[in-house]
């Protein structure tokens, strides 16, 4: 029956682990800021390249 | 056309509407903005949000401090190997588009290696190759696009302070180890070591000690490391005989470790562990739901915040210098551009001085200066450049020896006890007194039991409920607040600001509005060409007033002026056809020394004066039913730094009594106020630096702000000028807050009454403990949140209304 200790030997374990990647993220200083990231995930195709013909062609008038 | 929105900041195309790519723009400062994002691919800025942008505000030489070395270093986060790292502060950062352009700097220069955006502190951390791009072109950079860094004094002074993090550790701590626990303390709750028939499961029974010290180990860091602030506060309490509610938290705390170490040392039953680091949980829960602070408002500014941090010197040799402004010394000569603040008491030597005073006394009126004229640190410099002789240190100026009195450095929170404590004083003298009397009895009656009863009303009574009532509700109220326009520092606010008898009200900017002018012209009437000839006149300038005027009179045709003039400083000259006109201050246009005060714009058309329109604050609109809504419940106080002018226009429109004070100083304001205190608390709405040393003061100090994100002086509330009458309502709301939390200990009280029968009838057992404690906490949270949230609604449809 000493399969217990090993059982929970591991449950401790694994909940240690979590309980180690939740200071690191911390330390990291993943949970100072919990807006920008939310919206910068939703970031990522709107970069243009710009094309040399678009700035030539637009002229400036005041009226 | 007119009607047409600028692409790039929303603002109506009134004016130079400029044509750019089929869109329309404001000026041309916003189409700068759109070619320079057109050039680099950065057109999605757009997409995401529409006319996001801001108007460039770009001063020429502003930066300028930004090349003494001393300034840089003491910026810089980060400097080596060519390569920099600083954090700026984005005031006008307000969307995701801004999130995302400043995440995309490197696309405008190929020096910026990365920038990260932090918006709720409105700040962006960006890291650049120091080699080909000085830190004062990155500054220039980020004005140029409309994301003028404001950097002040305060940044400067400020040591890098380690970011607080420990409760986030401990409620990690708290929560890991209260759900190994409970998993632990399974087989205890359904009996499985006794398999519910008294015979004991062979097995488990073997394990049984296993089990309860791994719940040992796990609740040593639950009770050393997370119920820490607890045991701190309780000490602290005791020690200035004050019977806070962490003296009954601490001693449940205590208790409960103790006596389950004993049981199961003893092996006499399996201990309270799950119930103790529940318990914490919860507390630290509480504790964190009502922490929540806007980070990007600031509340404890002082000078610091409005002052640069670098000045020009001009050296004897006749050379400009960049210096530090804590290296002013009596005798320099200093440089003050067009809309810098002036940072020192001084003598005007050279230059055309048109000093707005508004941070210092509240009016808005701009004062000219003349050689020899002494100028006072705080004042705003419009018009060109003047040079200064400092005659004292910064430190020593009249404004900043304000922030010496000691209305500034006492804190509020410290002084009031909160509705908790008060109700935890009584609580604690209850729980001790049932628990020696039911102790004593116990030892008469079956002295075996007395110690278990003894423990038993000390754990059940722990008032974990009534501990979090306060930080649910307030949380609450401090969320709903900040929806409705109402910033507040912090939870103890509200508590205070249930408790107001007293409303003292500022009056420039805080009864009056900064940006709705009525405008009325005195003097001779102008004919039609004349109107035109203003009108087209008025197109031509930029300077505020001018755009003013521009927008409230009458539609001309435009025409193309034959000659414009600007004169700064002075005004502005114009002519078409052979006639001119001159418009600007009185002593420009030869009018005659009125001694009035307010501000005004002269007119002069070819060689006759005219007349002048006259600029009144206007008051916001919906004052007067506000006052009449307040005077039922508060006695009012108007406190102004202006002259007594608007004396009888108040009087008219507010019939009842109510005491108005004129040609206060800061300094009256924050005596004023001081005696007011005496008899009763007193909440304080202002907003200028005028009224800082009040707002201070005061129990509860509002500063109404236009934009919350720019300005605003040391306060524990911050109001948007938009919500100002529903200044009534918010009080109501925070009186409601309190009969909640009231109500909340009485549903608290209940459990505790459940749970005490179990404690004195010597039957407790840890599983009662363990169910009933979590559940009064949430019933209580559930309630409470219900409350304020009916409250919230109710407030939010009475604003829609």
């Amino acid at each position: 029956m000493s399969v217990i200790y090993v059982l929970l030997t591991i449950s401790v374990c694994v909940a240690l682990v979590f309980f180690a990647a939740f200071v690191f993220s911390v330390r990291k200083g993943q949970y100072d800021d919990s807006y920008t990231p939310s919206v910068r995930m939703l970031f990522e195709d709107e970069l243009v390249e710009p094309t040399a013909k678009d700035n030539n062609q637009n002229k400036t008038q005041t009226d | 056309m007119s009607t047409a929105n600028c692409y790039h900041c929303g603002d109506p195309c009134n004016r130079k509407t400029v044509r750019f790519d089929d869109k329309a723009f404001c000026c041309h400062g916003c189409k700068t903005v759109y070619e320079i994002f057109k050039d680099n691919g950065l057109q999605g800025y757009y997409e995401l949000e529409t006319a996001a942008g801001s108007t460039p505000v770009v001063i020429a030489n502003k930066f300028d401090f930004l090349e003494n070395q001393d300034v840089i270093d003491k910026l810089l986060d980060f400097n080596e190997g060519g390569i920099q790292v600083v954090q700026f502060h984005i005031p006008q950062m307000h969307c995701s588009s801004c999130i995302w352009v400043l995440e995309n700097l490197n696309r405008l220069h190929t020096s910026i290696k990365g920038s990260q955006v932090n918006f709720p502190k409105r700040k962006v951390r960006i890291t650049f190759e120091s080699e080909k791009l000085e830190l004062k072109e990155l500054a220039v950079l980020l004005a140029r696009i409309g994301y003028e860094p404001g950097i002040v004094l305060a940044d400067y002074s400020k040591s890098k302070k380690k970011v607080e993090r420990s409760l986030i550790y401990k409620l990690g701590v708290a929560g890991f180890s209260f759900g190994n626990v409970m998993l632990l303390s399974f087989p205890e709750y359904l009996d499985l070591y006794t398999n519910g028939t008294g015979v004991h499961e062979f097995w488990l029974d073997q394990y049984k000690t296993f089990f309860r010290w791994l719940m040992f180990a796990f609740s040593l860091p639950v009770v050393f490391y997370a119920s820490q602030d607890y045991f701190r506060a309780a000490l602290k309490g005791i020690r200035s005989r004050l019977l806070n509610i962490d003296v009954p938290i601490a001693l449940g705390i205590l208790t409960l470790f103790l006596r389950s170490t004993i049981d199961i040392l003893f092996d006499l039953g399996s201990g309270f562990f799950d119930s103790l680091t529940g318990l914490v949980f919860f507390l630290l829960v509480g504790r964190f739901f009502q922490q929540k602070t806007y980070a990007h408002l600031s509340f404890e500014r002082d000078y610091k915040s409005y002052f640069p941090i670098g000045v020009t010197r001009i050296r004897e040799d006749g050379k400009e210098e960049n210096i530090e402004i804590y290296k002013i010394k009596q005798g320099d000569r200093l440089l003050v551009r067009n809309q810098e603040i002036i940072p020192v008491d001084g003598i005007l030597n050279t230059g055309n001085a048109q000093i707005d005073y508004s941070f210092v006394t509240g009016e808005s009126a701009v004062v000219p200066k003349f050689s020899g004229d002494k100028l006072f640190a705080g004042g705003k410099q419009l018009g060109g450049v003047i040079a200064l002789e400092a005659l004292k240190s910064v430190s020593q100026s009249y404004l900043t020896q304000l922030w010496g009195n000691a209305a500034f450095s006492k804190k509020k929170e410290m002084e009031s006890q909160t509705v908790t404590d008060t109700i935890g004083k009584r609580f604690t003298l209850a729980v001790l007194t049932l628990a020696t009397v039911a102790t004593a009895f116990w030892l008469w009656y079956e002295p075996s039991k007395a110690l278990n009863v003894f423990t038993a009303v000390l754990i059940i009574a722990c008032p974990c409920a009534i501990a979090l009532a306060a930080p649910f509700t307030l949380g609450n109220l401090l969320r709903i607040f900040g929806r409705n326009g109402f910033y507040l520092k912090d939870t103890h606010t509200i508590e205070r600001l249930a408790k107001i008898a007293t409303v003292v009200f500022d009056k420039t900017g805080t009864l009056t509005s900064n940006t709705g002018n009525t405008v009325f012209y005195e003097g001779m009437e102008l004919s039609e060409a004349e109107a035109s000839l203003l009108k087209n006149t008025l197109r031509a300038s930029n300077h505020p007033l001018s755009r003013e005027l521009y927008g409230i009179l009458d539609d001309h045709q435009i025409m193309t002026l034959d000659d414009f003039t600007e004169h700064t400083g002075k005004g502005i000259q114009g002519s078409l056809d052979g006639h001119s006109i001159k418009l600007g201050s009185a002593t420009f246009t030869g009018a005659l020394k009125d001694g009035c005060t307010e501000t005004s714009v002269h007119i002069r058309t070819d060689e006759t004066y005219r007349g002048r329109f006259v600029f009144k604050s206007a008051y916001r609109t919906g004052l007067v039913s506000l006052f009449n809504q307040l005077k039922a419940n508060f006695s009012l106080v108007i406190l102004s730094g202006d002259t007594d002018g608007e004396r009888t226009k108040l009087e008219k429109m507010f019939p009842f009594k109510l005491p108005m004070l004129f040609n206060q100083k800061p300094e009256h304001k924050l005596d004023f106020v001081q005696q007011l205190q005496q008899k009763q608390k007193v909440m304080m709405v202002g907003d200028g630096l005028n009224d800082a040393g009040a707002l201070a003061q005061s129990d509860v100090g509002v500063a109404v702000s236009e934009n919350i994100n720019v300005f605003s002086p040391a306060c524990d509330a911050i109001l948007d000028a938009k919500r100002f009458v529903q200044l009534s309502d918010f009080l109501k709301l925070a009186k409601k807050g309190m009969t909640i939390i009231k109500l909340s200990f009485l549903l608290s009280l209940c459990y505790n009454v459940i749970g005490l029968y179990f404690a004195l009838s010597g039957q407790l057992q840890p599983v009662i403990a363990a169910i009933l404690m979590p559940l009064s906490s949430i019933s209580i949270v559930v309630f409470t949140t219900l409350a304020t949230g009916f409250l919230g609604r109710k407030l939010q449809r009475k604003m829609e209304v």
